[in-house]
């Protein structure tokens, strides 16, 4: 998301004078400025003198293990700091010249300054160091139920209607996931069933939403709150009554050869389970297909503009029913990593408003999947970063690290962090 | 004057059929919406009914047999809904098997102990519908009231009566302040206010969470994150003597039934809210402003849904804990949609729903079901009545002539 707060805002452009009407824009210098200071100044000051902070980067099964990095404490904040700040320089010197930054700027930034969070967390804490691939591993796998619900959410919005069920169909999922797989006794049925019951939440979203015109946000709340009531019904009488309904079974890592063995990278990204390699596919299936194809031109014609769509012979309805529908299968599925991809039983509310995070992230990533991907990964890596620091026992309440993705969405919205535009048509029901 | 609907308008034009012509009274009263509300709360106490009959064990064992025996199943789900509805009336009603009139009328003050925290929430909600701002953040201006609220309470010491008042007053404000917030960034900036107060919800409880583990808060003598119990100064006094859970926020909240009433009918200010969400753009043409319309109406609804974390905090559970919100704040929306944000209907509608509230503990003990039931219920209720043509179909009532969309 950082990638495009450092872009001038193009405007209409005079003929003759490119320059004249362009403003620079200085928002993303700014505040990248604020937090660079912020961590020099902070970290710089708390983290004890003549300690140091150890990085551990090996993975058990590593095929070449990696030493662990101990670097001098203060010295490494400092310098971690200097290289944001130095950074968020670079960015007003592009700013000045009306020019963008490159996408690597924030990702080295971002990089620079959880080196100067992670290195004042874990001063002079002795034995424990800190897992980066750990770290990385668990922040990947946490985000799995936040991409697949915000791409859930992006199918739905890019043809105009506005998914609150997102936590309603990952936890429809979630259940039946569980529910299927332990009547089968096999973690991978669960997968095919998980759709299906997020499916059909979205199936009746799109019917009262489109049939019946009710207010997309209303039926949202009210079918997140039907999912809750369902599902904990069924927990506490046919799930307890006969608990080999409700297993917890666990679907394996599944490394792939070569891939896993690179080094940091290789044991995060393709060492997981099945479901995260299906994520991949998906983001990239979708990104594909919402922006090169046919269906996703139609569908996006439907959420901006319905009128000019159905002009043209395409069925605006039709088209959102069936987006809504396989939106919230996407979700569904996702919600599949709650119990049989983590190897948990189902439990009650187990979704814990992991689908307005998925909301969230939708946003944060401007309604396309590649976004979602980003913002979503963001998010699992606060998540993972509370567990973390929770583990070596920091200072930090992790309540404020649990917050971080709602400010930065409210941020986000009210457009102090780049600019969140969702499609025109949304939430509009449409009838000829 | 048209409100904002739970029906959105289409976006092309729709044909009103010229209505207004006589037709006999039996016409009118199917055609109603009133009769619509209580066909919807007809069929989701059945749909329900068939979740009690599938999930109840003596059924399913009976239709193991159906075929040569198939009285016992039918027996079997006519015992369990039975016990289910029996439950449910006996919960919030009356309890016909009780000995004395203390435990004869219990239930229904029960209800309406329940039903508190969901009419001042529900009002402030209601307010939010009308000005045409979908308040998804009861939820965080509860628990943000009931944490200002909690720490009057704890840590000032004041005489009886003062005390009482400054604590609601401090509910009242943390909930303004978290509704502010939203109202502020949508006049402001544009934001959407329900993208707003869903990522507030949020981050109002891990503030609260990280309050509860302060010394300010904690309870002494324990190691959850739970605060030590209002002193009496600070509690609502119990309206019908310590027999009874009913405490005087009920009498608070149907105050405010009237003063919601008196502000969105016969004042300026309320009419000014109206106007903004019936028509902004008329209603900025006629000089009024329409972003503080929206601050003040979220600033009013946030200070109702922190005074319903008054009647959490200093009457119904008198400590504040991370689950003093509950549901409730989620709950409210569905009390003011079915009570199409009028203060009358809120009121009616959060009974209702804190009746069936109050059932759950019935429900669990009588009838062996769990209070998710309930919840069911209800989202089903508000589906229902969100989509008038649905009940009409299904009870094969005739549609009106001038289809009136539901007012939210």
């Amino acid at each position: 998301m950082s990638a495009s707060l450092a872009s001038t805002v193009p405007g209409p452009v005079a003929k003759g004078s490119p320059a004249a009407s362009r403003t620079r824009s200085w928002k993303a210098a700014i505040i990248l400025g604020i937090i660079a200071l912020f961590s020099l100044v902070v970290f710089g000051l708390l983290t004890p003198a003549n300690t140091s902070t150890e990085f551990s980067f090996a993975a058990s099964t590593d095929f070449a293990q990696l030493p662990s990095l101990t670097l001098p404490a203060t010295l490494a904040v400092v310098i971690f700091s200097v290289i944001g700040l130095a950074l968020a320089g670079w960015t007003a010197y592009r700013a000045w010249q009306y020019r963008k930054v490159g996408i690597w700027l924030p990702i080295v930034y971002g990089m620079a300054i959880m080196g100067a969070l992670l290195t004042w967390a874990g001063a002079g804490r002795g034995e424990s160091t800190i897992q980066i691939t750990g770290l990385l591993t668990s922040a990947l796998f946490l985000a799995v139920p936040l991409v697949f619900g915000a791409l859930a959410g992006t199918l739905c919005e890019r043809s105009g209607i506005i998914n609150i069920a997102i936590e309603g169909q990952l936890l429809a999922g979630a259940f039946l996931a569980a529910l299927v797989a332990s009547m089968v006794g096999n973690a991978y049925v669960g997968l095919i069933a998980a759709p299906i019951a997020g499916g059909l939440v979205g199936l009746l979203l799109a019917i009262f939403s489109t049939k019946y015109w009710v207010n997309q946000i209303v039926v949202g709340v009210v079918l997140n709150m039907l999912v809750i009531g369902l599902t904990s019904f069924f927990f506490s009488t046919v799930m307890t009554d006969n608990p080999n309904l409700n297993q917890s079974l666990g679907m394996p890592r599944i490394p792939i050869p070569l891939l896993s063995e690179i080094p940091i990278l290789g044991p995060v990204l393709f060492r997981q389970s099945l479901l995260v390699y299906i994520m991949y596919a998906a983001v990239i299936f979708l990104q594909i297909m919402l922006f090169r194809s046919r269906w996703g031109l139609r569908v996006r014609s439907v959420g901006e503009h319905p009128k000019a769509a159905d002009t043209v012979g395409i069925k605006v309805n039709l088209t959102r029913l069936r987006n809504v529908t396989l939106g919230g299968a996407v979700a569904g599925l996702g919600g599949a990593f709650f119990t049989v991809a983590s190897g948990l039983a189902f439990g009650r509310e187990m979704t814990a408003g992991k689908g307005y995070i998925a909301l969230a992230a939708m946003i944060l990533g401007r309604w396309n999947p590649k976004g979602a991907l980003a913002a979503a990964l963001l998010f699992g890596f606060a998540d993972a970063l509370r567990v973390q620091l929770g583990i070596i026992g920091s200072d930090i309440p992790s309540q404020f690290l649990a917050m971080t993705p709602y400010l930065a969405t409210i941020l986000a919205v009210a457009g102090l962090v780049g600019h969140a535009r969702p499609p025109a048509a949304e939430g509009k029901p449409y009838k000829k | 004057m048209s409100e904002p609907s739970v029906t959105d308008k289409p976006e092309s034009g729709q044909g009103t059929a010229s209505g207004n012509r006589a037709r006999g009274v039996l016409h009118e009263i199917l055609e109603s919406s009133t009769l619509v509300v209580v066909m919807a709360v007809v069929a989701s106490l059945a749909i329900s009914g068939l979740l009690v009959v599938f999930a109840d064990g003596s059924v399913g064992e009976a239709a193991g047999y159906f075929f040569s025996r198939p009285g016992d199943t039918f027996a079997a789900m006519g015992s369990a809904l039975g016990a289910a509805y029996a439950a449910i009336f006996q919960g919030s009603v009356v309890n016909l098997q009780a000995e004395s009139f203390t435990a004869f009328i219990r239930p229904i003050t029960q209800t309406l102990t329940m039903a508190t925290p969901l009419i001042f929430a529900g009002l402030g909600l209601g307010i939010g519908f009308r000005a045409g701002l979908f308040n998804i953040g009861a939820q965080g201006q509860l628990i943000i009231g009931a944490a200002v609220g909690a720490f009057v309470g704890i840590a000032w010491d004041l005489p009886w009566g003062l005390h009482l008042l400054v604590a609601i007053m401090g509910t009242a404000l943390g909930g303004a302040v978290w509704g502010f917030i939203p109202g502020f960034l949508k006049a402001r900036t544009g934001a959407h206010e329900v993208i707003v107060t869903i990522m507030l919800n949020y981050v109002g409880l891990n503030l609260v969470a990280w309050l509860l583990t302060l010394e300010t808060f904690q309870r002494p003598d324990s190691d959850n994150p739970i605060t030590p119990q209002m002193p009496e100064t600070a509690e609502y006094p119990l309206i019908l003597g310590s027999d009874f859970s009913l405490h005087a926020g009920f009498l608070l909240a149907i105050a405010c039934a009237f003063g919601v009433w008196w502000l969105m009918e016969r004042s300026t200010l309320g009419f000014e809210f109206r106007a903004a969400g019936a028509n902004p753009h008329a209603a900025r043409t006629a000089g009024m402003s329409v972003p503080r319309a929206y601050i003040l109406v979220m600033a009013i609804a946030g200070a109702m849904a922190g005074l319903a974390g008054s009647a959490q905090v200093f009457g119904t559970e008198k400590v504040l804990t991370a689950a003093t919100a509950g549901s409730l704040g989620f709950d409210a929306i569905t009390v003011a949609l079915l009570g199409r944000s009028r203060p009358f209907g809120t009121v009616m509608a959060a009974i209702l729903f804190g009746g069936l509230r109050a059932s759950g503990p019935t429900l669990q003990v009588q009838a062996g079901l769990p209070v998710d039931i309930v919840f069911v219920i209800q989202a089903l209720i508000v589906l229902f009545i969100a989509a008038p043509p649905l009940v009409r179909s299904i009870f094969r009532l005739p549609s009106p002539a001038n289809e009136k969309e539901v007012a939210a």
